[in-house]
């Protein structure tokens, strides 16, 4: 039985679920390009984000000042990070940093569980965001709407900043080749320092965005961070318009076969990143040889 | 006389692992937990034969731990084999998942390759959840007997945990033998010189991709061997010995006891699993001690234990 | 020196370690020795606020059979472990229950998963063990032993009250959104076998990942087939979820959803808009003190010990779990294990909830199950989550036949 209406809006549905999974893989794609870390603590990150959201909006009462906290405290978190525990280990072979995030991940989550209790914080859909409406296929919540067109502004946000600014052609040029940029003077470690902090500060907002639609637990980062994985790997690790592109796409492909075949929604992501690995191993829109 | 002695333990360091651990029993709190400690440290073996001396770090080595558990218990609950057929039938799955992902991934390299080792482990997570009938799903794997074997006319009772301990002890002993015959031979030296260097050994013209391979299922083999015990021992197989998490462990046992030595994974194992216990008894937040300590030796001990006590007592 | 100095550490360090050692631990199983009662329980991990309540409402009841003067002067000890919910963990935990603790019962776990393992375990090593989490599977005679004790409700049963109770109230057209995993399928199994009886028609039986924290993927589909009932079979925090998701999408306006079981925890977790209106099963809810005397006693000791708080569902299974086998020690007048099973065996009692006992073919207990509502008005406090509907009284009945589990009879 096909109905138009109903796959139209899965597919709406799907999008929704992309962008957490497009600004998730952003902020990893940012860190690995510059700095060439890969951070298992992405999830981690994503979680506090969701945990100090819902602290600030229990003490302040408005979800729009959440909106703007988290993303700067996550932040600084993610400086201190990599001022302290990262850097050191530059050097050392890029496996070490991996290492330590995932030790990290461990801790943090355990931080989590000490400060605000292992059971989850509840939190309702922010008032003027509830509700469906009916876009024409069908009713759809409100919300996600929001979170649809969040996504975007930030996205669009994060363009401008590194097309047009001078950061932000560090950062390309800091992705493209980091030895020259040295060379020609730049403080690079500055800037991985900043990078490492906008990357997480864009996984803590990640994680308050999609808070009212999943549950605040300490453990809600774990299978977001294998889900951020299999969408860098499709889009290609350092690649921005392949973590927006690929994070839609698994998302909606998810959203599809839970519709279709839902006994394999599961493993559907993961044979889409084998067949991306099988026909073009550097991801959609990664660099070939960006890859030891 | 210290460098004497050291050298005559690096050269028979099978003998030398083998007596400690005839008497690692008698040094931990109860045996259940020093069965756990050989099954582990043979799967962080595993594990560091790949990263620690071949320089590959895969995210994703619990498949080869799970599929090893599940070869071996499937066949004796479904199929109702006897041990000695159900322990090979479980490491030549092991090794036959490790072919299959290995040759797949091998094709990335650096980073990628731990992101594709830790995808493909949790498809074959999901396969293996969805297979209720066979695998019993997120109940996992119930009913694996083995509590009475006969060898050569000797009854031996193995719900008795030192018979169990040692008749395990057996096939780590077999394997640490055979692991230190592969690091002693060219192939051993081989794996090392693509760590140190890929491109240089590929242009002495070693075949690095062959190469990479086989290292790759003989550490998938060792760690099927490894949950192939655990099977045995627990007499159940949880579905998460296929989740990245356990994946996980087997990188901090390694780091934690020191990559790239022949002691090492079991010290890590060790180490891991004390802390585990001991701290759960202590606290609840043993993830937090465990985490923390990981960071620990990442930042300031890379060598791990095992690994700087050696340095240490080389270059006092 | 150095040498000789490392070497006596060692044969001092190996002679402490020896003496420890379980091999000198048998003499302590003489009589006059204490009643250890092992007690795994998911202290870590997701579950962690249930386990503990059932801790704290375990040494309810082994205080209790102290005061009373416990066996002849022989007192209870529970012996509490961490399973962190993982089976692999669970197992070893009753292995080092047995060989370091030489404990003389288990009762535990709480998810399907580590009973099973635990149960492993203990039958293959004579233990008697008495599960106080939901599992259908453990009564059967794949995983079943003597030695097993199933004090808890299980998804059958739970799944079926709640059905008998919602489907004639609320309409025939049911759609299940149902966790990817053994609990879940029996959960729906047990919906579905009390609604062939009463008409009710499947519509569709839409299977989630278990654990899954975003449910936008299926509930456009529920909405499009309009059913009159929606069934949560799902547990904990996917309940949560779900239910938080149900609701933004409206799908309340036209549907009524209802759970197998609703967690008091999950409840408190989940919010008052969230579960609004939503049915479920349940094995215990503090206010059944309304109504029977047992449960009034138990809270009122429970308040007393935990400044005011009243017991959760799963922690007055741990109650319940710790009471029966310390009952059948005392009716035995041993800890021999086969005379504890044969006294359980005949135990009929009131110790929280009214009448319980165990059926003979697979130590099941059959007890009453509760039907209760979330509210989100008139909550004279913050325990004040629920309204008790309805109660199904004790009826073997309800369960799965002792044949269809695959016990002889």
């Amino acid at each position: 039985m096909f109905d138009l209406k109903l796959l139209i809006l899965q597919m709406v549905t799907g999008v929704a679920l992309g962008s957490v999974f497009v600004l998730l893989s952003i902020g990893l794609s940012l860190i690995f390009g510059m700095l060439t870390v890969v951070n298992f603590a992405h999830g981690a990150y994503f979680m506090v984000g969701a945990y100090v959201g819902v602290y600030a909006l229990n003490v302040t009462g408005n979800f729009w000042v959440s909106l703007v906290v988290v993303p700067l405290v996550v932040g600084v978190l993610g400086l201190l990070t990599e001022r302290f525990l990262v850097r050191p280990l530059y050097g050392r072979g890029i496996d070490y940093p991996l290492l330590l995030t995932f030790g990290l991940s461990y801790v943090m989550m355990d931080l989590t569980r000490m400060i605000f209790g292992s059971d989850g914080q509840p939190i309702g859909t922010p008032p003027g965001l509830r509700g469906a409406v009916d876009i024409g296929v069908g009713n759809f919540p409100l919300y996600r709407l929001f979170l649809i067109v969040a996504t975007a502004i930030i996205v669009a946000a994060l363009w401008l900043f590194i097309e047009k600014t001078r950061f932000g052609l560090i950062i390309r040029a800091g992705a493209r080749d980091p030895e020259i940029v040295r060379v020609l003077g730049i403080d690079v470690s500055k800037a991985w320092l900043l990078v490492f902090g906008l990357g997480t500060a864009i996984a803590g907002l990640s994680g308050i965005l999609a808070a009212p639609i999943r549950a605040v637990t300490p453990e809600m980062g774990i299978p977001v961070l294998v889900e951020s994985f299999v969408v860098t790997v499709v889009g290609g690790m350092g690649s921005l318009p392949g973590a927006i592109v690929a994070g839609l796409l698994v998302g909606i492909v998810y959203s599809l076969s839970s519709l279709y075949v839902p006994d394999f929604a599961d493993t559907s992501i993961f044979v889409l990143m084998a067949l991306v690995l099988l026909v073009r191993p550097q991801g959609l829109f990664g660099r070939a040889g960006l890859m030891s | 006389m210290r460098n004497a002695v050291l050298n005559g333990i690096s050269r028979h360091r099978v003998a030398a692992v083998t007596a400690f651990l005839i008497v690692f029993p008698w040094l931990m709190p109860y045996e259940a937990l020093a069965v756990n400690v050989l099954i582990f440290g043979l799967y962080a073996m595993g594990f560091n034969l790949l990263f620690g001396y071949t320089g590959m770090l895969s995210f994703g080595h619990a498949a080869f731990l799970g599929v090893g558990s599940y070869g071996t218990g499937i066949v004796m609950v479904h199929y109702a084999w006897p041990w000695y057929l159900a322990i090979p039938a479980g490491v030549v799955l092991a090794a036959l998942f490790g072919l299959v992902i290995g040759w797949m991934a091998i094709r990335t390299r650096g980073i990628y390759f731990a992101m594709v080792t830790l995808a493909l482990a949790q498809c074959v997570y999901f396969i293996f959840y969805k297979a209720e009938s066979l695998t019993g799903g997120e109940n996992g794997l119930r009913g694996i007997k083995l509590e009475k074997i006969d060898v050569l006319g000797l009854q031996i009772d193995l719900l008795n945990p030192t018979n169990k301990y040692y008749f395990l002890l057996i096939f780590v002993v077999m394997t640490l033998w055979f692991v230190s015959r592969i690091l002693a031979s060219p192939f051993g030296a081989v794996i090392e010189t693509i760590r140190e260097n890929e491109k240089r050994s590929a242009a002495c013209g070693y075949d690095v991709a062959r190469t990479k391979l086989v290292a790759f299922v003989l550490s998938s083999a060792i760690c099927g061997l490894a949950g192939s015990l655990r099977a045995l021992h627990l007499s159940v197989v949880p579905v998460d010995s296929l989740h990245y998490l356990t994946s996980g462990h087997a990188v901090m046992m390694a780091l934690l006891g020191g990559m790239g030595t022949f002691f090492g994974p079991f010290v890590g194992a060790a180490a891991f699993l004390l802390i585990e216990d001991v701290v759960t008894n202590i606290t609840k937040y043993w993830q937090l001690v465990a985490g923390a300590v990981f960071m620990t030796f990442v930042l300031f001990f890379p060598r791990g234990i095992w690994g700087s006590i050696l340095h240490w007592l080389r270059h006092r | 020196m150095n040498e000789t100095n490392n070497t006596r550490r060692k044969l001092v360090l190996g002679a402490a370690a020896a003496a420890t050692s379980p091999f000198w631990l048998n003499v302590a199983r003489a009589q006059g020795a204490p009643i250890k009662i092992g007690f795994p329980v998911p202290l870590t991990g997701p579950f962690t606020v249930e386990a503990q309540d059932q801790v704290r409402a375990a040494e309810i009841a082994v205080k209790e059979f102290n005061e009373a003067g416990g066996l002849n002067g022989r007192m209870a000890e529970l012996v509490v472990r961490d399973d962190k919910l993982n089976p692999g963990e669970a197992a070893t935990r009753a292995l080092e229950l047995i060989e370091k603790d030489q404990v003389n019962f288990i009762v535990g776990s709480l998810s399907s998963a580590t009973q099973l393992s635990t149960n492993n375990i203990t039958k293959a090593r004579k233990i008697l063990f008495n599960s106080i989490s939901q599992s259908d599977t453990i009564n059967e005679v794949k995983d079943w032993s003597p030695y097993t004790f199933h004090e808890a409700l299980n998804p059958h049963l739970t799944g079926g009250a709640v059905g008998r109770y919602a489907f004639p109230k609320f309409g025939k057209r049911i759609v299940y959104l149902t966790a990817d995993y053994a609990y879940g399928h029996e959960m729906v199994r047990g919906f579905q076998t009390a609604g062939k009886l009463l008409g009710a028609e499947t519509l569709a039986d839409i299977r989630h990942p278990l654990g899954a924290s975003d449910y936008s993927a299926f509930l456009p589909r529920i909405q499009s087939l309009k059913p009159d009932i929606l069934v949560l079979c799902n547990f904990g925090r996917d309940l949560v979820n779900s239910a938080k998701q149900a609701t933004d999408f409206g799908l309340k306006a036209n549907t009524k959803i209802i759970a197998p079981i609703l967690l008091y925890t999950a409840r408190q977790v989940g919010g008052p808009e969230a579960f609004e209106g939503i049915l479920g099963g349940t094995s215990y809810y503090w206010r059944l003190e309304d109504t029977v005397p047992s449960a009034k006693a138990f809270n009122d000791r429970f308040r007393k010990a935990h400044g005011g708080s009243v017991p959760s569902d799963y922690g007055a299974l741990g109650y319940a779990g710790v009471r029966t086998v310390l009952a059948g020690v005392k009716n035995a007048g041993t800890t021999d294990t086969e005379k504890v099973i044969a006294a359980m065996r005949a135990l009929k009692y009131d110790f929280y909830k009214g009448a319980q006992y165990y059926r003979a073919c697979d130590h099941q207990s059959v007890q009453s199950v509760l039907i209760v509502e979330s509210k989100s008005k008139d909550m004279k406090d913050k325990n004040d989550v629920f309204n008790i509907v309805s109660v199904e009284a004790p009826n073997e009945k309800n369960l799965r036949s002792c044949s269809e589990l695959g016990h002889q009879a």
